[in-house]
């Protein structure tokens, strides 16, 4: 794009949006929900940790599962979140999350390859409790549909980065450097579970 | 067009459908009268939006002839749901049921399912009825004329149409796993919004 036409672009885009922005302080919550829901699943280490390590151990398992585990993730979490949004109670969903990462870490940290099905069910089991600390942590007052598109998305994007982490598995050092990763993830996996039954 | 500003007018829409969503799904009001009031309605509604992005993605990945059908199809049976909106009111199971198809819709593309053009045109129906008939009855609430559902109808086929023109192309393995993950997350969304209008129906148990 020369300069002359990102300059029309930016114009336009500031011009479009610029009677929005104003507007929005009439009504409440929108921007709340979006921006919490973006930042929610990265507050939560023990939740970044499991995310990440599925991307890890995807990146391991190759073609198919470096992309059927981003693919179906996001949606059994989100069957999570609907539980907890129409009030099923889930008991132990912090145990739940802390024995995922145990679980995700010694997963990278071992190499595991098990067949596709086991893993995805193993994934798509711990997702329920992730979706389901979501549903019920949604702050008071928020846009609940703003803030699910925003977890949604941060929740994807820690997947990407633990595929990007992933791609030094064609190297040598980086399949050492990627099991260890495993073992350090397993490890907070612990903390966290340490801390939940305290 | 060329297909620099084809991809220039999707990425205005895109930051529109995507930063304007501080507004509220009531209607906007533009101070251009209800043709513009009508034309931003569902860029700044993402629970409208996001299920035609999910339509359009699905009708493209059956291919060029289900995307042509979707294009056409959906932004006149929305039209028509508008105009029926209207007389009638719709019941409040009409948000359960967009939210399950927008799940459905998103999860046919997650699956990367081939859809054929009849299929599709259903599916456009079927959606842009629903979607219509709620969006009417807001507009006539408002009270807004009847070009309001005229500029509904516009957005409804402009993004429609840039999404599926955009995906179309798609052909390399790892562009369709993008369009599979996108889809896998629209239905992830539609899933809480599911659970969302149970909640906010209080039939919370």
């Amino acid at each position: 794009m020369n300069r002359p036409a990102a300059g029309r672009t930016l114009a336009t885009l500031f011009a479009i949006l610029w009677p929005v922005a104003a507007l929005a302080h009439q009504q409440g919550g929108e921007a709340i929900g979006f921006a919490s829901g973006l930042k929610h699943p990265v507050s939560g280490l023990d939740h970044v940790l499991a995310m990440v390590a599925v991307g890890l151990w995807g990146a391991q398992l190759k073609a198919p599962a470096i992309w059927l585990l981003p693919v179906t993730f996001p949606m059994v979490m989100a069957f999570g979140g609907m539980l907890a949004l129409i009030g099923v109670p889930l008991p132990g969903a912090e145990l739940g999350i802390a024995l995922s990462a145990i679980a995700l870490g010694v997963a990278v940290a071992s190499e595991a390859r098990p067949p596709l099905w086991a893993a995805a069910t193993l994934v798509g089991f711990f997702a329920i409790f992730h979706g389901h600390a979501h549903g019920t942590e949604l702050p008071a007052g928020a846009n609940g549909l703003l803030y699910s598109v925003g977890f949604v998305i941060a929740t994807g994007c820690l997947h990407a980065t633990g595929i990007g982490i992933g791609l030094v598995h064609r190297w040598r050092a980086g399949r050492i450097a990627l099991r260890v990763a495993g073992a350090a993830v397993a490890a907070g996996g612990f903390f966290f579970l340490w801390q939940a039954l305290r | 067009m060329t297909a620099k500003t084809i991809r220039r007018a999707g990425l205005v829409v895109a930051t529109l459908a995507f930063l304007a969503t501080p507004a509220e799904a009531h209607l906007m009001n533009t101070g251009f009268g209800p043709f513009y009031d009508g034309l931003l309605h569902p860029l700044v509604t993402a629970e409208d939006i996001l299920p035609v992005i999910a339509l359009a993605l699905m009708a493209a990945l059956g291919g060029t002839r289900p995307a042509r059908v979707a294009i056409f199809v959906l932004p006149a049976a929305w039209l028509a749901g508008m105009l029926f909106g209207r007389a009638v009111a719709p019941p409040a199971a009409e948000s359960w049921l967009a939210a399950l198809l927008t799940v459905a819709i998103g999860a046919r593309v997650a699956a990367d399912g081939k859809m054929p053009a009849s299929v599709v045109a259903v599916t456009s129906i079927v959606l842009g009825l629903i979607h219509g008939w709620s969006n009417g009855a807001a507009l006539a609430e408002s009270g807004v004329g009847l070009t309001g559902p005229c500029g509904v109808a516009c957005t409804v086929f402009t993004v429609v149409t840039l999404v599926a023109g955009f995906a179309v192309p798609l052909t390399a393995p790892w562009a369709r796993i993008a369009v599979r993950v996108a889809g896998s997350w629209i239905a992830a969304i539609g899933l809480l919004m599911l659970g969302w209008s149970v909640r906010m129906s209080g039939l919370r148990t």
